[in-house]
């Protein structure tokens, strides 16, 4: 118990399911702090049904997760999250400013106005992820790239301790790749803990310092360099069939 | 002329195209954000179920009420919608074909009613089939007023929820990381919904209350990109089309209010899908035609300067002939390639010298030297 304050994220015990059909069988991990922690694993392993439970948009069926020891709710301000950018409609009326703004909401509460610091702290946001001049434009009107740090910058104004992005790679430009992982180094730095979904083998050992091994179970977690082998990859890219049936 | 004539001496036609204009202004309001969830269908099916709510309740109290018809629609539309959310969540019938089936089982259930209720001796059963395309001159000034407080309170809650409203339209799972939860959010929009329909159907009836929801935000939609001002334009679309529609039922015998609203609404639709200027579909045609056009001339121009450079002068000059093998639209059409090249010359790019041979200009020079497309043919050659 003692221990418990090295990890920013606890999960224990996860099990999804969709219908009967589990997603996330018993997942155990432990995430500890300051970690640029990637999630890896074939398609269909739960990479986002595991960040999705651990937020509580989809209910488990069983398990707990932890944050600083706590419960979801009670660390929930603490707590940013950029969801995949092919979830939002873009041709939505709105610029992206506003959508900025939307990472302030938690803060301002229910009913209340963002205010001319909201406004400053999502400017802010939007240099960090050079898209300042496109602060009056419309959201329809962006790139896939563009589309990805406005989703950023919105997540950076939430101002928290804990980030969980799925997939901020899928799809962008080279440099809003490099960008983005900028950002992230230096969240890092910031003594943040970020957990990313991701999709590309080739760049995990260049990017994160934490992996996460995933195939519906937990194959294996921790320092990219003791994780990330041969064994481990073959294991986790194995088909999902032969470890669970049906 | 008759009908302004009409409107100015009518105080009843006054009164109920007052009700008609604060109808289409809520619904088309509350509609919008419908429309944005991509929950337009919904309505339809809510709308249809009310009929054997409100059959029910004749039956019951065998005397008409609007405010306990208004309670039966409600609870038949309440109905439907948990009907149509049960079925898609436990069996594998998808969202469209769950909605098709509840509106048309409660429908046909309330023309059976309907009918049932015909044959009753009861001499107040007389238009109750109003309920089917509506019949706004049967609102009463009583009914007027409730329109007016319950379309004050849906405005009321839109203008404190508005940013609620926003972010769950928009992100939902966003929504719920934050603490907004898009379930209670979604919950309250959707009961809005409900609510603006119910208030809706003495004057619009069961059939066509959808159109009144979904059309003036999808018209709206196409002025602008701003969503405070398509929630505001939809609310004067809907309250226009719901005095015009009102007024011209009024005038012509027989006429429902219900239809003669709606195709004002579409009226309204159509024309902003055509015309508007975004996203319009006759701007944007006339702007890839344009497109087209300066993308083909440009072609023309730019082989005209990489085939004088093949002498090392810009300004070298060839016949028509020579020039001929370039690819347009027009294919290798020598009319067609002089009128484009006459294009060229009034914007200044080229210039018929002797012999009618076409050259560059300075300014065509410039211009080419500067094109996107020639840079990109510069890189392709150095990579």
């Amino acid at each position: 118990m003692t221990k418990s304050n090295n990890y920013v994220v606890e999960v224990e015990d996860m099990t999804v399911a969709y219908n009967v059909k589990p997603v996330l069988w018993d997942i155990d991990l432990k995430v500890p702090k300051g970690v640029l922690m990637a999630i890896v694993g074939p398609n269909g392993a739960g990479k986002s049904t595991m960040l999705k439970a651990m937020l509580d948009l989809i209910k488990p069926i069983s398990g707990s997760v932890l944050f600083n020891g706590q419960s979801y709710y009670k660390q929930r301000k603490r707590i940013g999250f950029v969801p995949q950018r092919g979830s939002v409609d873009w041709d939505f009326p709105t610029t992206v400013l506003d959508v900025v703004l939307m990472g302030r909401y938690g803060h301002v509460g229910w009913i209340k106005r963002t205010t001319a610091k909201d406004k400053s702290y999502a400017m802010d946001a939007l240099k960090k992820v050079s898209m300042e001049d496109f602060a009056k434009r419309q959201i329809s009107q962006l790139s896939g790239g563009q589309q990805q740090r406005v989703f950023i910058a919105r997540a950076l104004v939430q101002d928290a301790d804990i980030y969980f992005m799925d997939e901020p790679f899928q799809g962008v430009d080279a440099k809003t790749e490099r960008a983005v992982i900028e950002i992230l180094k230096e969240l890092r730095t910031l003594g943040k803990t970020v957990l990313v979904v991701h999709h590309d083998l080739q760049t995990v050992k260049e990017y994160f310092d934490y992996v996460t091994l995933l195939n519906t179970q937990l194959i294996a977690s921790g320092p990219v360099e003791e994780v990330f082998t041969e064994e481990n990859l073959r294991k986790a890219y194995r088909s999902t069939g032969k470890i669970l049936k049906g | 002329m008759n009908l302004i004539e009409l409107f100015i001496n009518d105080y009843t036609l006054r009164i109920v195209a007052l009700g008609s204009a604060l109808l289409g202004m809520v619904s088309g309001v509350v509609g919008s954000f419908a429309v944005l969830k991509k929950q337009g269908l919904l309505g339809d099916a809510v709308s249809h179920a009310a009929l054997p709510g409100i059959a029910i309740m004749f039956i019951l109290l065998q005397t008409k009420s609007t405010e306990m018809f208004m309670l039966g629609a409600l609870i038949a539309g309440l109905l439907a919608t948990g009907l149509i959310v049960a079925i898609e969540k436990n069996t594998h019938i998808k969202t469209d074909s769950a909605m098709a089936l509840v509106l048309s089982v409660f429908f046909g259930f309330g023309l059976v009613l309907l009918t049932y209720i015909q044959k009753i001796p009861n001499a107040n059963q007389a238009g109750l089939d109003k309920f089917i395309f509506g019949q706004a001159s049967t609102l009463l000034r009583k009914d007027i007023y409730t329109i007016m407080i319950i379309g004050a309170v849906l405005l009321f809650v839109i203008v404190l929820f508005w940013k609620e409203f926003k972010l769950v339209t928009f992100d939902s799972d966003y929504a719920d990381s934050l603490g907004i939860s898009s379930k209670k959010v979604s919950l309250l929009i959707s009961s809005m919904i409900v609510i603006s329909i119910i208030i809706g159907l003495q004057t619009v009836g069961v059939i066509l209350m959808s159109a009144m929801l979904v059309a003036p935000g999808v018209a709206a939609r196409q002025w602008t990109d701003k969503l405070s001002v398509m929630v505001v334009l939809a609310g004067i679309f809907g309250a226009i089309s719901g005095v015009v529609g009102t007024v011209i039922s009024s005038s012509i015998q027989k006429m429902p209010t219900g239809p003669s609203i709606v195709i004002i609404i579409s009226l309204i639709v159509i024309g902003s899908i055509i015309f508007s200027p975004n996203r319009g579909l006759l701007l944007r045609a006339i702007r890839e035609r344009n497109y087209r056009k300066n993308i083909n001339e440009d072609n023309v121009l730019i082989n005209l300067y990489e085939l004088a450079m093949n002498h090392k002068d810009p300004f070298h000059s060839h016949q028509i002939g020579a020039i001929k093998p370039i690819k347009t639209a027009g294919g290798k059409n020598t009319k067609y390639l002089e009128n484009v090249l006459l294009k060229l010359q009034e914007k200044g790019f080229v210039k018929r010298d002797y012999f009618d041979e076409w050259a560059m200009t300075q300014e065509g020079i410039v211009y080419v030297e500067k094109h996107p497309m020639r840079k990109e043919m510069q890189y392709d050659s150095t990579n």
